[in-house]
């Protein structure tokens, strides 16, 4: 019995990393990505009147940001359902 | 109505509402007192942590070093906020769950060792003091601008104020107050960017306007900036980097890691209920944070238009220094703007070239300060931009002095030295301890070492470089041991020190810097501000190599590890 619960909490940790994992992926690729390291060569393309890698410096990646944190916490709450570790099971 | 007494009203009244939380608010137990007795309501915590966070540089100063920086400030803006999705991810639910009063408590117990505890207040301390220092100078600043009253008299009236709620209320008292602090501030900084949004392309989203065409041209606002700045000799707004793209690279990722590790913003998160809480608060964090963060950058802009157009309405035609509006004779009396006629013309001629540049000097801070000014807005939106200012200021201040306290008499007192004192002395301990903090920081808010931005930058590497390394490890690692945690932190703590110090000075006293402040000597050209992820690096290598050599840890913090990781254990419903 012990060793199945262990089991799933080893499956429900992998499960959590490897959304984490995602997640900063996508971090990485709107920050250090489009802001910094692309930055020049995505500032040929306009949306309105900024120039692309400077919006997504100034803007973009901070939008995104607060999507993936929402995310995460949405996404956690039905993994933690599914194995039955959320704190309103009793 | 007169500005002055206006100013007076508006400051006045929101202190009255923060005094009168105080009273309503005060902590009754140290559950109170460290976390504010851990029900507060998730979307309420993310309004307080905003406020906790935002300080007197994200209000005062960010908008004015991006407005001078064009594209370089980005690193703030990238790395203030993108630090909330490392905090939210890999810290905030496990601490919570982990279910304690302070950081270094978490680091204590999971490193099984009250010298692992200890360092950690030592870590605690050094970052946070000087944080404080900068919040404290930004008060002084805010005060004496527009209230009239010198420096030394601003600051003796923010202390007290943040003495009464912070010594009374502790954590249950900060959190309130900080949720109104944190209404009056983005209030105060969203109104004059719509009304300049407005003014400048009729626009009223600031976010929209700043990529938008000007009012009656079809030449966008981002063009024309880059026009008017490079016809002066500034580097173009939009490419204008900060050093190489790795130092952007470093810098961004340093202000990241430092952000998560900040104790005073992660202790926020033992206030809510449950894991699932301190999860979804974090994103409402960000999101009240993103309001301030994203209208910055329009803030930025405009502001920079605005001052250059002012002073050279059209290009080759200056303005005369007779004819100077008001707000610049009222910031030429505070010394934070210049002029010096170097040609005896009587004209105003700014110029990238030094030697010809005339306005000598134009201060960061001033910008969203007067920005209200040169934008012509009414009276009452000056005087809400001071009480904003001041805000910011106060509930950065508390959580910051907070910090400090519960380390002071939950870690060292109760932790380590005198474990045998009741609930009621501890409780008084903390009162004595935050009594303590803020007088020491209101001591070098008068004397105050360096300026307000660098010490707020130093304060970011050391908490990425000592203290979010130790939690993350903690955490995510079962093998790590005590003497590779402490080894790591104080690695990496003294690294960055070092590398602040033989750049910027020992303690940034001038002339005590060993390698000289230049460019040139810059590790792979990262500037002292960015070294926190270096340091960060150092701390997780050293952990990883000490403990390979040292005992692993034992079972019991093994297991401890193992339950901070879920919700709720399966097996915890039948033993609690």
């Amino acid at each position: 019995m012990r060793d199945s619960n262990d089991d799933q909490m080893a499956k429900y940790w992998s499960k959590n990393l490897s959304l984490m994992l995602r997640l900063f992926l996508i971090w990485f690729v709107v920050s250090f990505g489009c802001g910094i390291v692309l930055v020049d060569w995505l500032n040929q393309f306009r949306l309105g009147g900024y120039p692309m890698g400077f919006w997504f410096a100034q803007q973009g990646s901070i939008f995104i940001f607060i999507g993936l944190v929402f995310y995460y916490a949405h996404k956690m709450s039905s993994i933690d359902h599914e194995f039955g570790v959320d704190e309103e099971a009793d | 109505m007169d500005l002055q007494l206006l100013t007076y009203l508006v400051v006045g009244a929101s202190f009255a509402l923060y005094i009168g939380i105080a009273i309503v608010a005060r902590a009754g137990s140290t559950r109170d007192f460290y976390i504010a007795g851990g029900g507060v309501n998730p979307v309420a915590n993310g309004m307080a942590t905003a406020a906790d966070w935002m300080s007197a540089a994200s209000f005062i100063s960010m908008a004015g070093m991006i407005a001078f920086m064009g594209y370089g400030g980005s690193v703030f803006l990238m790395g203030w906020t993108g630090g909330f999705v490392i905090l939210a991810l890999l810290l905030a639910p496990y601490l919570r769950k982990y279910g304690k009063f302070t950081v270094p408590e978490f680091i204590g117990d999971r490193y099984y060792s009250r010298s692992a505890r200890g360092v950690a207040v030592l870590c605690l301390i050094i970052c946070s003091i000087t944080y404080v220092i900068g919040q404290m100078k930004g008060i002084g600043v805010a005060f004496s601008r527009f209230l009239e009253v010198d420096y030394d008299t601003g600051l003796l009236a923010g202390m007290c104020i943040v003495f009464f709620y912070a010594v009374l209320g502790g954590m249950k008292g900060i959190t309130y107050t900080q949720i109104a602090q944190y209404c009056v501030l983005i209030f105060a900084y969203t109104v004059p960017a719509i009304f300049i949004s407005l003014q400048l392309t009729g626009i009223a989203v600031p976010q929209l306007g700043l990529g938008s065409v000007l009012s009656g041209t079809d030449v966008y606002l981002l063009d024309r900036l880059d026009q008017v700045v490079s016809d002066l000799g500034f580097r173009e707004y939009t490419t204008d980097s900060r050093g190489s793209t790795l130092n952007m690279f470093a810098f961004t990722l340093s202000l990241m890691i430092g952000t998560a590790g900040l104790p005073h913003v992660i202790v926020r998160f033992f206030t809510v209920p449950k894991v699932r809480d301190a999860r979804t608060s974090a994103g409402w964090a960000l999101l009240f944070i993103a309001i301030l963060y994203t209208t910055a950058p329009a803030v930025a802009a405009m502001a920079r238009l605005n001052l250059m157009t002012t002073v050279e309405p059209e290009s080759g035609e200056y303005l005369s220094y007779d004819k100077r509006p008001q707000w610049f004779k009222n910031w030429e009396v505070t010394g934070l703007l210049a002029f010096e006629d170097k040609n005896q013309d009587g004209l105003i001629q700014y110029s990238a070239d030094p030697v010809s540049n005339e306005l000598v000097k134009v201060d960061n801070d001033i910008l969203v300060l007067a920005n209200p000014e040169i934008a012509k807005l009414p009276n009452w939106v000056i005087a809400l931009v001071a009480a904003g200012g001041l805000a910011a200021a106060l509930s950065t201040a508390a959580g910051l002095l907070l910090a400090i306290a519960s380390a002071i008499s939950h870690d060292l007192l109760k932790g380590i030295l005198r474990p045998e004192i009741s609930e009621r002395q501890e409780l008084l301990a903390s009162r004595v301890s935050m009594a303590l903090a803020v007088l020491v920081a209101g001591y070098l808010g008068f004397n105050p070492p360096g300026f307000a931005a660098g010490t707020v930058a130093l304060a970011f590497g050391l908490a990425a470089s000592s203290i979010f390394p130790a939690l993350m490890l903690g955490i995510f690692s079962m093998r790590v041991s005590k003497e590779g945690a402490i080894a790591g932190m104080l690695a990496g703590i003294g690294v960055t020190l070092f590398y602040v110090f033989q750049h910027k000075g020992i303690m940034f006293i001038p002339g005590t810097s060993f390698l000289g402040d230049l460019p040139a000597n810059w590790f792979f050209g990262i500037e002292p501000n960015a070294f926190g992820v270096v340091g960060a690096a150092i701390n997780f290598s050293v952990a990883f190599a000490v403990s390979a050599f040292t005992k692993p840890p034992p079972d019991n913090v093994v297991e401890m590890v193992g339950s901070i990781r879920v919700p709720k254990l399966k097996t915890d419903t039948n033993s609690v």
